[in-house]
């Protein structure tokens, strides 16, 4: 278990260096500087300019001091926002996110265990059919169209949820998580059942229930411990996910998040805000990944014991 | 010959999945329809008719017009060009990039197998998403480029599935006995290994396409991918979320066409997969 952990972080390491030199001089060959983008600046201004971003030094120093930068934390300054950092943005934006995918997988882990555990033991019932009726759904209707849809219903059809914004108005919350979660527990409710499926099929539940267990412990201690890894594994790539989820609910609900402000800094070429949140955005996915793959080691008895 | 009964059969069992010959039939019919749009589209695509402004559905525009007095049949017909033609060429790329890298994965094996998967597992990692709107950004919003980043993200799982399948064939006797004739790597992969292994790569295509139209709709609904005055669905679908407190009919109707789209499709892929491989249908 520790030996897998201690492997994949020594990957993670060099893997994060590779997408943050990549990524700087993707930026340093994209055309146009930061400056001379909508109105001109003086030649004097804009010498100004690039000396007190240091962009007038050689690509080699930018990047030796970039990354000298970044393993003290310090992703530079904004070009867009004078004054204010890039970490600093990224402190702003990151919670407010983290808050609404939060719930998001809230909700996307309640409503799709729920449902996917139901489908599977009243399988080919209608309890079976309707909750994975509405699982395509979700899976079809994207998220940019479900956030719309749910805001013309519930905001401005039937006037009973704010139509946008972030904890300003009571209940602001619902509609973008709700949104963003959807799609999740859609994916969730199918993985479930069908992790379920295949349990209940397995000899130790016809054990289980032999020795006279009810059928709930069957279902809650012994079927649902195993049947619920491909969730668990799901969950990683899930994050990756409801990050890109993020810059279209924050957008749609106008929400001051990491998605949005990402989105934003990819329209002004805003470089520094794109190089930073990318490395950042890297590193979290990584990072939850790894999560996801060792929580599902562990909770598979099989893998646990060999290791 | 044994290959063609496999087909057969699995044609067989498809016809017999309802859902499934539905998904494929609204697919037939969109192809056409975006194929021939130039001539059973009652207007162009930017011909305006500024007097009318946005209006709702009529006999002479049948899903009303936007705010420029375009007509939404139209430019949806138009962007279900767009739509189809990333969603194709896109999987296309994913598939030609997945199967030769799954292919010369699986067929070499040892320390070539193990760095290239080793790589398929650490691009799995990163935010693509986030590297294809970085592209984007940074070379100008084109359509071949919107291709290719597409294309360049979806072929990771084609490639392990690919990978997995020759696997499983190396060991059997009849790519031995090509092996033992000296056949050529180049011709073991196209006519002993590709042949064999058509069925998964079919349908993963198939599931692939919808995805690779999901992320098209969702980077051009941030503005990242289809510029005016072409149209994707969805763009039209950002269009109609800016107008949809007055105007609901423009989020409505390209949404439910994207929608049912999206739905053929995955019908469709699914019954393939259970059509090809009776074993996994059974859960």
């Amino acid at each position: 278990m520790l030996a897998i952990f201690i492997k994949r972080i020594l990957i993670a390491i060099p893997v994060l260096f590779a997408v943050a030199s990549i990524t700087f001089f993707l930026i340093k060959i994209a055309p146009g500087g930061p400056f001379d983008a909508d109105r001109a600046v003086s030649p004097q201004v804009l010498k100004n300019l690039n000396e007190a971003y240091n962009l007038d030094a050689s690509n080699w120093e930018q990047y030796l001091d970039y990354m000298g930068g970044l393993l003290q934390g310090d992703l530079g300054p904004s070009f867009r926002f004078p004054g204010r950092s890039v970490t600093e943005m990224i402190a702003t934006g990151l919670p407010v996110t983290f808050e609404l995918a939060f719930y998001a997988i809230l909700i996307a882990l309640l409503m799709g265990i729920f449902s996917g555990v139901l489908a599977a033991l009243k399988r080919n019932t209608f309890l079976d059919f309707i909750p994975m009726a509405i699982a395509m759904i979700g899976i079809c209707v994207p998220t940019f169209l479900m956030g719309p849809l749910l805001v013309l219903i519930f905001g401005i059809n039937l006037e009973v949820l704010p139509v946008s914004g972030w904890d300003q108005l009571p209940g602001d919350k619902i509609l973008p998580s709700l949104t963003l979660g959807f799609a999740y527990a859609a994916y969730i409710a199918r993985l479930s059942r069908g992790g379920m499926l295949e349990i209940l099929n397995q000899d130790f539940i016809r054990t289980a229930r032999a020795k006279g267990l009810t059928e709930r412990m069957v279902v809650i201690k012994h079927a649902m411990q195993g049947g619920l890894i491909p969730v668990i594994s799901f969950l990683g790539p899930a994050i990756a996910g409801l990050l890109a989820g993020s810059f279209v609910v924050e957008t749609i609900f106008q929400i001051p998040g990491l998605g949005r402000f990402y989105v934003e800094a990819a329209f002004n070429r805003d470089y520094t805000m794109i190089l930073g949140t990318t490395i950042f955005f890297s590193a979290m996915i990584i990072f939850f990944n790894l999560m996801s793959d060792l929580a599902a080691l562990w909770l598979n008895p099989r893998s646990r014991d060999a290791s | 010959m044994n290959n063609n009964s496999l087909w057969s059969d699995a044609l067989y069992r498809l016809s017999k999945n309802k859902a499934a010959m539905f998904g494929g039939f609204i697919l037939i019919l969109l192809i056409f329809s975006a194929a021939l749009a130039p001539i059973i589209a009652p207007y162009s695509y930017s011909y305006q008719d500024l007097n009318l402004g946005a209006s709702p559905p009529s006999s002479e525009h049948l899903l009303g017009t936007d705010i420029l007095g375009r007509d939404l049949l139209s430019r949806i017909l138009y962007g279900a060009r767009i739509s189809l033609l990333v969603g194709f060429v896109a999987t296309g790329v994913a598939l030609v990039i997945g199967v030769s890298w799954g292919i010369v994965a699986g067929y070499i094996g040892g320390r070539v197998d193990s760095i290239m998967m080793r790589i398929v597992d650490i691009l799995y990692g990163l935010p693509f998403i986030i590297f294809i709107i970085l592209l984007m950004v940074i070379f100008g919003r084109n359509l071949w480029l919107l291709f290719g980043a597409i294309g360049a993200v979806e072929w990771l799982t084609m490639a392990r599935i690919v990978r997995g399948q020759v696997i499983g064939l190396k060991n059997q006797e009849f790519v031995m006995a090509a092996q033992a004739m000296g056949v050529s790597n180049l011709q073991m992969f196209r006519r002993h290994l590709l042949p064999n292994i058509l069925g998964p790569i079919a349908v993963y295509a198939t599931l692939t396409i919808p995805q690779v139209m999901l992320l098209e709709g969702f980077l051009s609904f941030l503005g990242l991918g289809i510029q005016p005055p072409m149209s994707s669905w969805g763009t039209l679908i950002k269009d109609g979320v800016e107008s949809m407190e007055e105007y609901s009919w423009l989020l409505i109707y390209p949404g439910i066409t994207f929608t049912i789209t999206l739905f053929a499709l995955n019908f469709f892929g699914d019954g393939l997969r259970d059509a090809l491989d009776p074993k996994t249908s059974e859960n």
